[in-house]
């Protein structure tokens, strides 16, 4: 579906995460913060940052492969982004929910 | 003579060793398994041992009654693979020589890898049910236990059987009510993960049945230590979950072996390719069963599936034929929901699970995502089942290695 933010037009999957990481920008992951209440300073761009860079690379994400990137230990990447840090710092990345193995 | 060597005697190597005896030549090939274990343990009966369901006696066997003559069985721990030379060693220091390589050595639980959880309280008040001493100690717990605080909880994914973390949630329910005291007893779910289950459609349903039972959900919970002193458990994000007696499943890994031998990911699991079970780095190893990476359910059904189709891939590896590129992450489990009834679930790499019927479209007799009676039926007859035809490498009747869509509401 699509949604209207911070002006630019984006598709978005049932759960709020962009399909398209190319209609990206700032402005659209400060406004997807917001949405989720998180104020973004400079390290939470760094974790950000961080994590588009692995989706990039097409590496998976994990809670427990984060808190070995030396980006980011897990007890901070939960106060940057407290309750579920992986699903929300990933929406504001732009990129895709991480599929947690079955 | 050329050897195809097995790693792990357990379900998907036992499987392996039966499917190849019966396809390849014995003047051709010779076929080793090795495990440094004489016990074949039919893990899902760890389960139902607690609850007094099933006795050690049910869940317990030996390896060598499931490997095939023809194939010579070694008691052995394996030390390192060493895929540069096509030789693997042991811990007693000889050195096998192999042309293919089937690594089945499955999955196992490190609760070394959480603070606290083997402190004081281990099988104290902190118990797991993912081993048979485990689940032992915990049954001996549970005949006395008077009650108070009981918290399931889950550390990370991925973990063998998803889905038993919640039956067991949904048997003590059962058991704490036959015991008559279902109004002593606090139960919580705790789980890394946004919900139940990890498939939208099924979360739903078990949603709604962990309501049903009055059984507490806590979710996205990421464990950083159990506190032994307070008998708590403490999340990164400080959240804190209070137990009177803990059964948690610790973090699982692959065995420490491919560590040893610079071929497992973070977990120790193997990079797999997904569709055709031949491990990313050297054409002549393939993988299946827990010790993979593919991002299927860690079941023994799901190893059953591969099985069938690592089989022919291996035949046409061989035949140096290029590989069928055909595993779809084919699962189907029983979810055993208490008071003798059952859901059953169907589904595959990119299909989730939905309600339908199965195995004959439209007919049944099972069906999909409800609770039944014939479920329940279902689940324990996959006992017998399993060793008596899923170990020897038989196909089941009326179940394709590839999941079905007829039937099906998607
Ligand atoms: C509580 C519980 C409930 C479950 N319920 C279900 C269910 O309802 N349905 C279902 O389909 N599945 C279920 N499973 C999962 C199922 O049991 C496993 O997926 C299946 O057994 C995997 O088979 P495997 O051959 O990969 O590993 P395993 O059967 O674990 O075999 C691995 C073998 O390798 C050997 N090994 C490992 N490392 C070494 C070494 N270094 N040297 C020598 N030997 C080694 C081990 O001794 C072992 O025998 C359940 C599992 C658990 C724990």
């Amino acid at each position: 579906m699509e949604k209207l933010i911070a002006g630019t037009t984006v598709t978005v999957n049932e759960e709020g995460y962009l399909t398209n990481f190319a209609q990206w920008n700032e402005a659209v992951g400060e406004a997807l913060a917001a949405e989720a209440n998180v104020v973004l300073t400079p390290r939470h761009w760094q974790v950000i940052n961080y994590l588009q860079l692995q989706h990039k690379s097409n590496l998976p994400l994990s809670i427990r492969q984060i808190g070995k990137s030396n980006v980011v230990d897990i007890k901070e990447f939960y106060q940057l982004f407290p309750n579920g840090p992986l699903k929300i710092s990933t929406k504001i990345a732009g990129i895709p929910k991480p599929a947690s193995c079955l | 003579m050329k050897h195809l060597l097995i790693l792990g005697a357990g379900t998907a190597g036992t499987m392996m060793a039966n499917h190849l005896r019966h396809n390849l030549k014995e003047d051709d090939w010779e076929i080793s398994i090795i495990d440094e274990k004489e016990e074949h343990h039919y893990q899902p009966g760890y389960l139902f041992l607690p609850f007094d369901i099933y006795q050690p006696e049910d869940i317990v066997k030996s390896i060598a009654e499931f490997i095939p003559k023809g194939v010579s069985l070694i008691k052995n721990k394996i030390e390192r693979i060493i895929p540069a030379e096509n030789k693997v060693a042991m811990k007693t220091g000889e050195m096998l020589e192999y042309d293919v390589l089937i690594i089945a050595t499955g999955a196992k639980i490190a609760p070394e890898e959480t603070t606290g959880m083997q402190g004081a309280e281990w099988q104290k008040s902190v118990f797991d049910f993912y081993t048979f001493e485990g689940s032992l100690a915990l049954r001996n717990k549970l005949r006395e236990w008077q009650g108070g605080k009981l918290v399931i909880h889950i550390t990370e994914m991925p973990i063998k059987c998803p889905v038993a973390p919640l039956e067991f949630a949904f048997l003590a329910d059962s058991y704490f009510k036959h015991k008559h005291m279902r109004d002593k007893v606090d139960i919580t779910f705790v789980t890394p993960l946004s919900g139940a289950f990890t498939k939208p459609k099924a979360t739903a349903a078990l949603d709604h049945l962990l309501q049903e039972k009055n059984i507490h959900i806590v979710s996205d919970f990421a464990i950083e230590q159990v506190d032994n002193d307070n008998k708590k458990i403490i999340d990164y994000g400080g959240q804190e979950v209070p137990f009177d007696l803990l059964v948690t499943v610790p973090t699982n890994k692959g065995d420490a072996l491919m560590e040893r031998s610079g071929l497992g990911d973070d977990l120790n699991y193997v990079p797999t390719n997904k569709a055709t079970l031949q491990s990313k780095d050297y054409e002549n190893i393939f993988v299946l069963g827990d010790a993979s990476n593919v991002p299927a359910s860690k079941a023994g059904s799901v190893a059953h599936f591969e099985a069938e189709i690592l089989t022919e891939n291996i035949l046409l590896y061989i035949g140096g034929q290029p590989l069928k590129a055909e595993f779809d992450g084919h699962a189907n489990c029983f979810i055993e929901t208490g008071n003798g009834k059952a859901l059953l679930i169907d589904f595959n790499y990119t299909h989730e699970p939905v309600e339908g019927t199965f195995p004959f479209p439209g007919v049944g007799p099972l069906r999909l995502l409800k609770e039944s009676r014939m479920n329940h039926m279902g689940k324990l007859a996959f006992r017998w089942i399993y060793w008596n035809v899923l170990l020897k490498g038989t196909h089941i009747p009326f179940v394709s290695a590839n999941m079905q869509e007829a039937g099906k509401h998607f």
